[in-house]
């Protein structure tokens, strides 16, 4: 290819490319919209069918759960808390508990523990079933939300037989856990504690739950048309996340593998056999496809789990009024969504003096600007739906 | 067959041609029919029996006519029996529950004339080959079908060559 | 006088067939898409919930049609009508079945022959493109307008598909008669296999494909994705007007998938025995039971993919199904060539 030819060509190029004078749109993306999960609000200015710059509007669910916690005793507390990321309500319960009990000193048995940890990974497994669901009816596929969602409703009756909640489980007390379900004032002594039937129906379930991850392989892993919307789509490099303070399946997805739940130990992860899934895309499909394998893992912890739980009491001995005394403390523990952490500053008393929540979709919705430059409408769907987010873990 | 007609009366469409099908080509015919545009084929039939009512497009135009009536009537229904209580906020664009920014009708960058005028030159393309397609046997009887035939091909292949061009040039390209 | 009324039954019956196919039509596939998604679907109105349509477009009857005010209101008007008369059109020169002579009589089962059916079709098909592409722009509002602009590119490209897919067929067929096109397919390979135009394979998978877009199904209903542009070009409509639009949408459907049939699958044809009666009726038969497998086929498409995005969908309409289709109009010039004039050197 001769010089001539070359310049030829680029002047060709340059009269092709001739822009028309165009000026941008402004568009309103929330908070009444089908894929903003609620009620956020992105303020794009796009050019036909580019973003060219988008802003998040938060604050449209704010319920003030920090300023609540002022007001509120310790006990009244956990109802709150679950119910900031109400898709993983018990992970979050979890941080909160443990920072009041380290601050009054008191250790939660091995039992109520291993329980918490049990739930912990089934809220898990509900979180990332409810993505795996919804991811693909983001992109425009119905089916692989109801094969998911149903079975994510075994998932949520095993919370249910075991808290009697299905979403706001509210089942953790400072020094352990609150007796079973069914624990009556006569059946004291044998039922406060898990359900008959309880570990039997759990592993059964879990079966279940790999029978649907498989499924989600098979119509949603593989599909081309999944993978042309995803793969390559609102790429995050590992810098940039660990900059915008990503954390859980988001990050690790853009090749860092850090998870909470190997280097927090107020739970016995320790003596559990679990992988951390990490990718090293960044993209749409490396989160969602991190997620999809992380309810693999967490349904090995849970078999785990069920064979490993001790014997003992549920709740360790813990003052009837809650008078946590005078510190500060910082609990993190690893929500489905990533980091989820709590900074308690106590003055004595009943109650809070500051209760400062690291919530996790905040952190995670904080790169949204910086990953939708110049995506596509669609993209902007397909990236936010992948980021995972609950708006009133944003808003809180 | 409507009274007052023989077989082989030409209703409509251009004056038919003699057909020398029944002379034998050298490619094996395997299938059993006639072509449809030989003597008994079904352009032949076709003229004598199609629509001995009013012409082919009198019916379009009564059945476009009769569409657009049964719309309009159900429109007018609709208005009767449907409320009618306008407000401001009813009235509001939709734009997410939000006041809406700006007006409908930016002059914002719409990235397809290049495909707009591709568009235009592969439908008038198909335009083209559609009466070549159904007279290639004309134009064998009248002696230059290898001409004719010759030509459609040509004119394929430039077009072709004119999509690699502009697939190479990157006009398909989205940015 | 005779001609008058054969020429008004025919138009009464179609529209009475059509409106009650397109009833069924969405019956079936919320039906069917319920199924494959562990649901019901709709089962309360009527025997299996068959009426739900029905009872639907009652109540967008009953309905507020709201006007919002920044609408240009004669376009915003006549939309949801341009929407709907070109699809009804298209049915009039679909064959439902054989020729049937009653007293003499020849009387086709379609409503006029039109001897350039396929360019009247393609014609009608491209019409849709201005319902869509007006309602959107004379809303007045953000996201119908990315909707109308989506269709627009979208619908003109695969348009150019469909019309190239459908080259060899006429080239093989050598006619532009619909009713021409299904009677060459009643011919026989080796004297039983149906010489149907699905030989040419080709050409067959590029026109599904493009059906699915002209007919904004998913996986290419951009033009409607509720997830990324909520309504699409039909947001701002409420009431009976939103009713005409889906109305539209699936005759449209219908109408698209008789098409495919017709082109593709034979029409009507198939083995026909017994006494006249049944002769009439097993056509029919046979051309609403390969119309609704193909109908089944969008169904199921509809149940099992995610949508496309919008440069990808161009990218493949122009990069993959045009120079298919071509490549394949160019072999199809060959084939015919050779059957018409024989081989160069022989």
């Amino acid at each position: 290819m001769s010089d001539e030819y070359r310049a030829m060509m680029h002047r060709s190029e340059v009269a092709v490319s001739v822009e028309l004078q165009t000026q941008d749109m402004t568009l309103n993306i929330g908070p009444q919209h089908p894929s903003t999960h609620g009620v956020l609000r992105l303020v794009a200015q796009v050019d036909g069918e580019r973003i060219t710059s988008v802003e998040p509007v938060i604050g449209y669910m704010h319920r003030g759960y920090e300023k609540l916690a002022e007001v509120r005793s310790y006990a009244q507390m956990t109802a709150l808390v679950n119910r900031i990321d109400w898709v993983s309500g018990f992970a979050s319960e979890v941080p909160f508990i443990v920072a009041v009990e380290k601050l009054m000193g008191i250790e939660a048995p091995e039992r109520a523990q291993w329980i918490r940890l049990i739930l912990t990974e089934l809220f898990r497994i509900s979180s990332h079933m409810v993505f795996t669901s919804s991811y693909p009816l983001e992109l425009g596929a119905t089916t692989p939300l109801f094969h998911v969602l149903r079975e994510r409703e075994r998932v949520l009756e095993l919370i249910e037989g075991m808290t009697g909640g299905r979403f706001h489980p509210n089942f953790n007390r400072v020094g352990g856990i609150k007796p079973a379900a069914g624990g009556g004032k006569t059946q004291k002594k044998v039922s406060m504690d898990i359900p008959e039937g309880w570990l039997d129906a759990t592993r059964a379930t879990m079966e279940r739950v790999m029978l649907s991850t498989h499924q989600s392989d098979t119509l949603v892993t593989g599909n081309e048309l999944f993978k042309a919307r995803t793969v390559g789509v609102g790429v995050i490099p590992g810098d940039k996340a660990v900059e915008y303070g990503l954390s859980g399946p988001n990050l690790r997805a853009s090749g860092v593998a850090y998870d909470l739940r190997k280097h927090e130990y107020h739970l016995p992860y320790d003596q559990v056999d679990f992988d951390v899934i990490s990718a090293p895309g960044g993209d749409c499909y490396d989160r969602y496809w991190v997620r999809l394998q992380e309810i693999r893992e967490s349904v090995k912890i849970v078999l785990q789990a069920i064979d490993k739980i001790p014997d003992g009491p549920l709740r360790a001995k813990a003052p009837r009024v809650l008078k946590v005394p005078k510190g500060q403390i910082y609990v993190r523990g690893e929500n489905p969504k990533g980091e989820f952490g709590y900074y308690l500053i106590s003055e004595g008393g009943q109650k809070p003096y500051r209760l400062k929540i690291r919530s996790t979709s905040f952190s995670n919705l904080s790169i949204l600007p910086w990953v939708l430059k110049g995506a596509l409408v669609p993209d902007l769907v397909a990236v936010m739906g992948s980021l995972d987010f609950v708006l009133g873990d944003v808003d809180r | 067959m409507p009274p007052g007609r023989e077989p082989g009366d030409r209703t409509h469409g251009a004056a038919h041609r003699p057909l020398d099908l029944d002379r034998p080509t050298k490619w094996i015919d395997f299938r059993s029919r006639k072509p449809a545009n030989g003597p008994g084929g079904y352009t032949e039939r076709a003229t004598l029996v199609r629509n001995q009512y009013f012409g082919d497009y009198t019916t379009v135009a009564v059945f476009l006519l009769s569409g657009a009536l049964l719309v309009a009537a159900a429109i007018i229904v609709a208005r009767i029996v449907a409320p009618r209580r306008p407000s401001r906020l009813k009235a509001t664009p939709y734009e997410s529950g939000i006041e809406p920014i700006g007006g409908g009708w930016n002059q914002s960058h719409i990235r397809y004339y290049v495909f707009a005028l591709l568009f235009l030159v592969f439908d008038v393309e198909a335009i083209f080959i559609f009466p070549w397609a159904v007279s290639t046997d004309y134009f064998k009887s009248i002696g230059n079908g290898g001409l004719v035939f010759f030509e459609m091909f040509a004119f394929v292949l430039i077009l072709i060559l004119g999509l690699v061009y502009a697939i190479r040039k990157g006009v398909l390209r989205w940015e | 006088m005779e001609d008058f009324i054969v020429a008004a039954v025919k138009t009464v019956i179609a529209f009475a067939l059509l409106f009650t196919v397109v009833l069924l039509l969405v019956w079936i596939e919320r039906r069917i898409v319920a199924f494959m998604q562990n649901r019901l679907g709709p089962t309360r109105a009527g025997p299996l919930g068959i009426l739900q349509t029905l009872a639907d477009g009652m109540k967008l009857l009953f309905k507020e049609s709201m006007t919002p005010d920044r609408v240009e209101v004669w376009l915003y008007l006549a939309a949801p009508i341009m929407a709907l008369v070109p699809a009804v059109l298209i049915f009039l020169v679909v064959p439902i079945g054989a020729p049937i002579t009653i007293g003499g009589t020849e009387y086709t089962l379609q409503v006029t022959d039109l001897n350039v059916g396929v360019l009247y079709v393609l014609a009608m098909s491209s019409m849709a493109v201005y319902a869509i592409a007006l309602a959107g722009w004379s809303s007045g509002s953000k996201y119908p307008l990315l909707g109308s602009v989506r269709s627009a590119a979208q619908m003109i490209s695969y348009e150019a598909a469909m019309g190239l897919a459908l080259v060899p067929v006429i080239m093989f067929n050598g006619t532009t008669s619909l009713a021409g096109i299904v009677e060459a397919q009643g011919a026989t390979y080796f004297g039983f296999l149906p010489a149907w135009n699905i030989v040419l394979l080709p050409s067959f998978v590029v026109f599904v494909i493009a059906m699915f877009a002209e007919t904004n199904r998913a996986p290419f209903d951009l033009v409607e994705a509720e997830q990324e542009i909520v309504g699409g070009f039909h947001t701002e409509y409420s009431g009976f007007r939103f009713a005409l639009f889906f109305l539209a949408e699936y005759i449209n459907l219908f109408n698209m998938s008789a098409l495919t049939v017709v082109f593709f699958l034979g029409g009507w044809q198939g083995p026909v025995f017994g006494p006249t009666v049944l002769q009439w009726i097993l056509p029919v038969i046979y051309f609403f039971a390969k119309t609704f497998a193909i109908v089944f086929l969008f169904i199921w498409v509809r149940g099992t993919l995610p949508r496309m995005r919008y440069d990808q969908l161009m990218g493949f309409g122009w990069k993959r199904l045009i120079p298919v289709s071509l490549a394949w109009i160019i072999l199809a010039m060959i084939a015919v060539g050779i059957r018409r004039f024989g081989l160069p050197w022989a």
